[in-house]
């Protein structure tokens, strides 16, 4: 059967150059970087050459990454750690409703510690508003977090003027790039951010390993793991050092060739929404129809169930995934799409594909192939009533956040 | 074959075994799934975490569910530490003088929240009594972290008789959690946490001939305890974030090794380790054994660890001398290496400065072998005496 991965916002296949770079440091380079002797001084010179790699991905320096374990450890690290030493400052952090699990319940996390938190609305493609975010700001707040661009819609968010914004007002701002990172331009000087969160199994890399960049001068310290003097302070452990070469080689493979593998991805992607929105009567497109990330397209089905569209793909040989990975199973719909104001019923039918660098035209017209009688199969089986349309409610009353996702 | 390279330098980190490599170079090459995401891709990855997480389960005697893969040891041990909920009552922690930076930093951090922290003294061979811990208990005790076996100098703590103040405690009604940092431990002595009655046990893979970036927490059933990292809710909610598949697949490969081959381990390591000591001590006059003395009888000496002296010298010094011949050694333990002067370990263990200054570590491994512990012995007594002539 053929075999379709449409699903690189979960995670990406790690490249061959990758892999293989990892292998040395799994193999003969397997010093501990602390150590003094020769085996730890060669380990810990590749650990700083990778720090540079990732460094230069992002327009930073090198003193200005530190490694961690991935994504949600980079988002807790950032938004605990800025907003336990600026506390005397202030207690109000503001962030969006359609933030990544990492972010939203750190952030709610520390709303139960006697922090404010305002939770941003976006309008129906996902997006916030640079109204909607000097009107939040007061003089207590001291942390921004606002993603770059979403995982389960790929709306991408007006960081610049966002980031702008709180400069002005003195505001640390934190991004959460991991699924922009190797899809846009990620640069952290013209994004105009303080803090920004990357992940390596997003971006070809393996898992089990991030980095946070923190802009030098940032009010910040390390709140989450004590231990030993690793990464300057700022994250005790014994560095995954074969994770570390591989995010370093991820990195700079992912602005090597972003403006090639963008472009090819947004002909695929544009193929696909078309094709889809054509061919498949009673579906929309969900998030931006324009400022969405090069490989991301993501639909809601009227009267379908997503987890049986789901299934049945994956029988055919097709993963793909309702939303985010991590609340998959989760009976709840998608806090995004509820926050867009897509209403429950529509948004239960929700499905993401996400491309990359091995689709290829191929794939998508498997899918149309395949996905057409799917739908309609499912939907002679819906007991959801095809009479009433559903209507759009424009109130994010329902945006709550669900705390745990159940596997 | 002349030897030219001997590691000896196995509790900052070994070298993964091959099988290690392969599980973890299939699983970037092959399985490279989101455990959470629903096809097939994320079932097999899953299936990778679950065959891992059994695997790590075995070899601790210990049901799955009760296994927390963090992303190193010093998570699992900041899990613990700072995780535990101290309850209604709870405001006091106890430790002992001679842990990991791990556990002395994270009961810092408690200090900092206002919590009392008594750090138990340690004797001359750097082991805790006891009695002074059934002394320190207080009714407001709700932690207790003590490691198993110290990674300077390989004192072994007497578990089971702390198991037994624990208990008695509990008994007489005293709501407490121990945890014990059993990261120099795991694989080279016998780790049975359910017998003992620990709550929380911090272990990891490339100590173990894992590989990196991958640890695990055991939490005994109905602990409370609270997550450091918030998010998608990945390990039953204490840990989130992207399981470490590849680093994950080659921990449960090394934690199989360790089920099956663990209780050979001591065997195989005290001999080597006696030779060496026994070899350094014959070799060069004035070298002393730091810590508990070297004896199968012994059960507070570790297999693995020998911390020596060398009075006189400097243990740095000694360190790149015995690098120029091929030999990998630490002063103490890596990840306070070249950090403050003087180990706290040693400080805490009494010993006089000039002992302090001169000790380096040796610690072994399985996969080393007489020939090279003889390598070591001559080398370290001829290096130890070109330097004695340098600066005696």
């Amino acid at each position: 059967m053929r075999r379709v991965y449409f699903d690189h916002s979960a995670t990406t296949p790690v490249r061959p150059e990758v892999a293989e770079e990892m292998q040395k440091y799994l193999t003969e380079n397997f010093g501990n970087p602390t150590s003094l002797h020769y085996f730890g001084r060669q380990v810990r010179k590749a650990v700083e050459e990778a720090r540079e790699k990732v460094a230069a991905s992002i327009g930073a320096k090198p003193d200005e990454i530190v490694f961690n374990s991935g994504g949600t450890e980079s988002d807790n690290m950032a938004i605990h750690g800025v907003a336990m030493v600026n506390k005397n400052r202030g207690n109000h952090i503001i962030t969006s409703a359609v933030e990544h699990h990492a972010v939203l319940n750190t952030v709610k996390a520390l709303g139960k510690q006697g922090f404010t938190i305002t939770i941003l609305p976006v309008d129906k493609y996902g997006m916030v508003s640079v109204d909607d975010l000097a009107n939040a700001i007061t003089d207590k707040t001291i942390l921004i977090s606002i993603m770059h661009a979403n995982n389960e819609v790929g709306t991408i968010q007006p960081i610049k003027e966002l980031a702008a914004l709180a400069r002005e007002k003195g505001i640390i701002f934190h991004t959460d790039a991991v699924q922009s990172m190797g899809k846009i331009p990620v640069n952290v000087d013209d994004l105009g951010v303080d803090l920004l969160t990357i992940s390596g199994h997003k971006i070809y890399g393996p898992k089990g390993v991030g980095a946070l960049y923190i802009r030098k001068g940032t009010r910040w310290r390390q709140t989450l793991f004590h231990g030993g003097a690793q990464e300057r302070l700022r994250r005790a452990g014994t560095e995954n050092v074969p994770g570390i070469i591989g995010l370093g080689r991820a990195c700079e493979l992912a602005v090597e060739n972003l403006e090639k593998e963008s472009a090819y991805l947004t002909r695929l992607r544009d193929k696909l929404i078309k094709s889809v929105l054509d061919n498949i009567p009673h579906t929309r497109l969900t998030g931006h129809p324009t400022m969405r990330l090069p490989n991301h397209a993501s639909f809601c089905f009227e009267f379908i169930e997503g987890e049986s569209m789901l299934l049945s793909l994956d029988m055919k040989g097709i993963a793909a995934s309702s939303g985010s990975a991590c609340t998959s199973g989760s009976l709840e719909p998608s806090h995004v799409l509820l926050s867009m104001g897509i209403p429950h019923e529509l948004a239960h039918g929700s499905i993401r594909i996400t491309l990359g660098r091995d689709n290829t035209e191929e794939d998508i017209d498997y899918f149309m192939e395949v996905m057409p009688p799917i739908v309609e199969r499912l939907r002679a089986m819906s007991p959801l009533d095809q009479e009433n349309e559903f209507v759009a409610e424009s109130s994010c009353a329902a945006c709550k956040v669900s705390s745990s996702c159940h596997r | 074959m002349a030897i030219r390279e001997v590691y000896l330098d196995n509790s900052a980190t070994t070298r993964p075994l091959p099988e290690v490599v392969r599980a973890v170079v299939d699983a970037l090459e092959n399985n490279y799934g989101n455990p959470s995401s629903l096809h097939r891709k994320g079932v097999e990855a899953g299936r990778v975490v679950t065959r891992a997480r059994e695997a790590v389960a075995a070899s601790l005697g210990v049901a799955p569910a009760e296994i927390v893969f963090t992303g190193a040891g010093s998570e699992a041990v900041n899990l613990a530490i700072k995780g535990a909920r101290p309850g209604k009552r709870g405001r006091h922690v106890i430790t002992t003088a001679v842990e990991h930076h791990a556990v002395l930093n994270a009961c810092a951090q408690l200090k900092e929240q206002g919590i009392e922290v008594t750090v138990l003294p340690v004797d001359a061979a750097g082991v805790v009594d006891p009695e002074r811990l059934a002394a320190e208990l207080r009714d407001d005790t709700y932690l207790v972290s003590i490691m198993y076996v110290n990674n300077e100098v390989g004192a072994v703590q007497p578990l089971v008789e702390i198991a037994a103040v624990i208990g008695a405690a509990r008994k007489a009604g005293r709501r407490l959690l121990w945890h014990v940092d059993a990261v120099q431990a795991y694989g080279k002595l016998p780790l049975r946490p359910r017998e003992l009655g620990v709550d929380l046990l911090s272990i990891s893979a490339h100590k173990v001939h894992g590989p990196k970036g991958v640890g695990a927490l055991y939490v005994a059933p109905h602990t409370p305890l609270q997550p450091l990292v918030a998010g998608g809710g990945q390990e039953w909610g204490l840990r989130s974030g992207t399981e470490n598949v590849p680093g994950i697949a080659g921990f449960g490969v090394a934690a199989e090794m360790i089920a099956r081959e663990g209780h050979l381990a001591a065997d195989r390591l005290r001999p080597l380790k006696k030779r060496l000591v026994e070899g350094i001590l014959a070799a060069v006059p004035g070298a002393v054994l730091n810590g508990p003395a070297c004896d199968k009888e012994n059960p507070r000496c570790a297999p693995h660890i020998a911390n020596i002296s060398f009075p006189g010298l400097r243990g740095e010094i000694l360190v790149h001398s015995l690098e120029g011949r091929g030999i990998y050694v630490s002063t103490g333990s890596a990840c306070s290496s070249g950090k403050k002067p003087g180990s706290h370990v040693l400080q805490a263990m009494g010993l006089k400065e000039d002992v302090v200054e001169g000790a380096i570590r040796f610690s072994l491994s399985i996969t080393n072998t007489e020939e090279e512990i003889d390598y070591a012995v001559k080398n370290t007594a001829a290096v130890v005496e070109e330097l004695r002539a340098l600066y005696g």
